[in-house]
């Protein structure tokens, strides 16, 4: 599994990409969110409030209900300010 | 069409190569974004975007245009990396055979990208680089074009 942070969240958390191995119980998007925030001070205060922030998998939006696999590409960001 | 690069572009002749020999084009609406410095005192701002997801999101968005509006041509070019204030953000240009098309599809698509295209701006001002937070009134803007 391939993780991706974007914007503040890669300061906050101190790196843009990380693969690490799907977390056994860890089967959604919401789910995978709440295990990194255990991982350290950094992911706790990037990860807190899910509602400043976005996900996607394998480059598609999706919401926190959603099934994640191993291999999945899965991007967290808050939400974009482009135009 | 779309396209997302470091550089800059030349809005006419991005039209020209757009619209050159498709004689069914009426009308051709563009819009140029720009970095805003003045009251805001924004010295620079820094475009990070995901790329892969970036063209797909804009590719889906202009498809969507595409959908809804009888479209001749269409071009949407964004840039990412440093920019200084007025220098050129983001290119969206629809062409059509009557204007009402062209101007609904472009605002569409401005509004749109701006809620859906990831990218993200860090501002760089006097007091220090700050996130640029997404704006109400831009989900605002873009819930006018949701289909109920």
């Amino acid at each position: 599994m391939k993780l991706l942070y974007f914007a503040w969240l890669k300061t906050k958390i101190g790196k843009a990409e990380e693969t690490l191995d799907l977390p056994a119980g860890v089967a959604t998007a919401g789910a995978l969110v709440d295990w990194l925030k255990t991982r350290g001070p950094g992911f706790a205060e990037a990860l807190k409030d899910r509602r400043t922030l976005r996900v996607a998998v394998n480059r598609r939006y999706v919401g926190w209900d959603f099934a994640v696999k191993p291999g999945d590409e899965i991007a967290l960001f808050p939400p974009v300010t482009g135009g | 069409m779309i396209r997302v690069q470091i550089g800059d572009f030349d809005a006419g002749r991005e039209i020209e190569t757009l619209t050159s020999g498709k004689t069914a084009i009426g009308g051709v609406v563009s819009f140029i974004g720009t970095v805003r410095g003045g009251a805001d005192g924004v010295r620079s701002m820094t475009l990070e975007h995901y790329p892969g997801m970036t063209e797909q999101e804009l590719e889906a968005i202009e498809a969507e245009a595409n959908k809804r509006w009888k479209l001749e041509a269409s071009l949407i070019v964004h840039r990412y990396g440093k920019l200084l204030p007025g220098e050129r953000i983001v290119l969206v240009v629809t062409a059509a055979s009557h204007r009402a098309d062209a101007f609904a599809a472009n605002e569409f698509l401005v509004d749109w990208l701006k809620t859906k295209a990831p990218f993200w701006k860090l501002e760089e001002t006097a007091q220090g680089e700050r996130w640029v937070e997404a704006q109400t009134s831009d989900d605002q803007a873009a819930k006018r074009w949701v289909k109920s």
